[in-house]
């Protein structure tokens, strides 16, 4: 097997919000076509975190960060970075699934449109190409006008995964993608990311320790704003190094 | 009588209480509702519509009161609507806390509660003699509009404000720009409390008689204008001037004309509750 390249770097990274620090001097590297997981109690700073590498801690009055954030070995928060720029290779999945009031069509095309693309046939490609790409395609291709506020939970947030692969992401952000969602969804969603792990790097924060564990390669145990283990999935889960990692994923407390 | 009897008598009697003091509201209007039409709804005819006012009563109309009302109406929106829905964009979305923004808007809170006539007064002074319109509908229009901006911007903010952050968070995330995300998403899934705002605020200048009194918007125009610098008339003007003649047909051509300025803003309420209701129905969250 040919050696993997990191994509996703931070080195010594601090993030505050105002005097209070989120995140304490953060080292980590994730490989490329991977998936990680970040787990750890709430208030951990692992959604913090996930959310620095798009950036979408920018709009937060008095947020700030120290140290460096690198995709393919370039600083994310260098000054001649457009956060524009970045959020076409970063894309993002939210808790709840959060589709516009819009058609099913209009959401998978939205950031292509963004871009100013408005050749239809385009954005028709696109968007059977995405919807196919995160398994909604069969269910919605008859309805693509219909609003996507009448689709189900699980249903919105494959939508919302379809909305993010149109604009060809190599990263894909996970922020608890199916904790809102019932098991069924959930099994779909964990399928999705299997899948999509051969084309993109992919960061999921959850909740669920056996979601970690079934779909991620590494795994990153937060705790109290510090990254305390990282290892492959497997390792961790087996013979974790640390004991707040024991305890936690034990289920001791959370 | 226990404790508990009394407390439900207390109960009894502010409900009685309560139900009397809606019922006196609803039956003083009724009341005046009722006046009115008995007096004044056989004087409404298609003459009394289409004909120019005149010093004999019965063959006075309402022609350049209600045309004035319209054209008022209409220059109103087109200058409030961008003014005041831009300022709560700018307010609900990219004024940072600071002492100026601070400032700023605890003068368009106030700005709301300052007597109609003041606006008149500040209005003949800037649009009427500095900007020289005269007296004209444009001069009217720009004086009703800075009287309805702060209710324009308030409903603004507050219909911007129910658009939930998830909905700019999935915009932001697809690299969409800030004013990519307020023009795709958060003006149109807020563009009925918008609109409702901007209605109920038009129903309000509608009824004003006092600022454009003071800015010399006339009672007596024996024509119907034809630009926004032409002379005017408006419905309240009209009914304030009957109602001061000592003649009793004037006060049934008042009656009449009462009549038909309440047609006017209930059909602009009606408007806007129909798409509150509509908005309410297309977008759940």
């Amino acid at each position: 097997m040919s050696k993997r390249t990191n994509k996703l770097e931070a080195i010594n990274l601090d993030a505050y919000y105002g005097d209070f620090q989120a995140l304490k001097g953060i080292n980590i590297a994730m490989e490329e076509k991977n998936v990680t997981a970040f787990i750890g109690p709430s208030g951990c700073g692992k959604s913090t975190f996930l959310r620095t590498f798009n950036r979408m801690n920018d709009y937060i009055e008095g947020f700030r960060t120290e140290g460096e954030i690198l995709m393919d070995g370039r600083d994310i928060y260098a000054k001649e970075v457009r956060v524009d720029e970045l959020r076409k290779e970063v894309g993002m999945v939210f808790q709840k699934p959060n589709p516009f009031p819009k058609s099913i069509f209009e959401n998978v095309v939205y950031g292509l449109k963004i871009q100013g693309i408005k050749k239809k046939a385009i954005l028709e490609e696109a968007a059977e190409k995405s919807l196919k790409r995160a398994a909604l395609w069969n269910e919605v291709k008859d309805n693509l006008n219909k609003s996507a506020l009448a689709l189900s939970g699980g249903q919105q947030q494959r939508l919302c995964i379809a909305r993010a692969l149109a604009i060809s992401p190599s990263v894909l952000l996970m922020d608890e993608p199916a904790s809102a969602l019932d098991p069924l969804s959930t099994a779909k969603i964990e399928e999705l990311i299997y899948e999509l792990k051969n084309d993109y790097t992919i960061v999921i924060v959850t909740h669920n320790m056996q979601q970690a564990g079934r779909v991620s390669d590494n795994t990153a145990f937060f705790y109290m704003g510090e990254l305390v283990e990282y290892a492959k999935t497997k390792t961790m889960f087996t013979s974790p190094q640390d004991n707040r990692t024991q305890n936690y994923i034990t289920g001791r407390f959370g | 009588m226990t404790n508990s009897d009394i407390n439900r008598l207390k109960d009894k009697a502010f409900q009685a209480f309560g139900i009397f003091c809606t019922f006196i509201g609803l039956v003083v209007l009724g009341i005046f509702l009722f006046d009115i039409i008995l007096e004044g709804v056989q004087r409404i005819d298609w003459d009394f519509l289409t004909t120019l006012p005149s010093r004999r009563a019965s063959r006075a109309g309402i022609l350049t009161a209600w045309v004035g009302t319209v054209w008022i109406l209409v220059l109103t929106t087109l200058i409030a609507f961008p003014l005041g829905v831009s300022a709560g964009v700018y307010l609900e979305e990219y004024s940072r806390k600071n002492k100026l923004n601070n400032f700023l808007e605890i003068n368009i809170a106030n700005l709301a509660g300052v007597p109609s006539i003041i606006y008149g007064l500040l209005g003949l002074e800037i649009f009427v003699r500095q900007m020289r319109l005269g007296n004209s509908l444009l001069a009217g229009a720009l004086t009703l509009s800075l009287l309805i901006l702060p209710i324009i911007i308030v409903t603004t903010r507050e219909a911007i404000k129910a658009v939930p952050r998830s909905i700019r968070d999935g915009s932001y995330a697809l690299g969409a720009s800030q004013w990519q995300t307020i023009w795709n998403q958060v003006l149109p899934a807020s563009f009925g409390g918008i609109l409702t705002g901007i209605i109920l605020a038009l129903s309000r200048a509608v009824g004003e008689a006092a600022p454009l009194i003071v800015i010399g918007a006339l009672a007596y125009v024996p024509f119907t204008p034809a630009s926004p610098l032409d002379e005017f008339t408006v419905l309240p003007i009209q009914i304030f001037n009957w109602t001061s003649r000592p003649q009793g047909a004037f006060q049934t051509n008042a009656a009449a004309a009462i009549i038909i300025l309440l047609i006017i803003t209930f059909l602009l309420n009606g408007i806007a509750v129909y798409l509150r209701n509509r908005q309410q129905k297309k977008i759940k969250w």
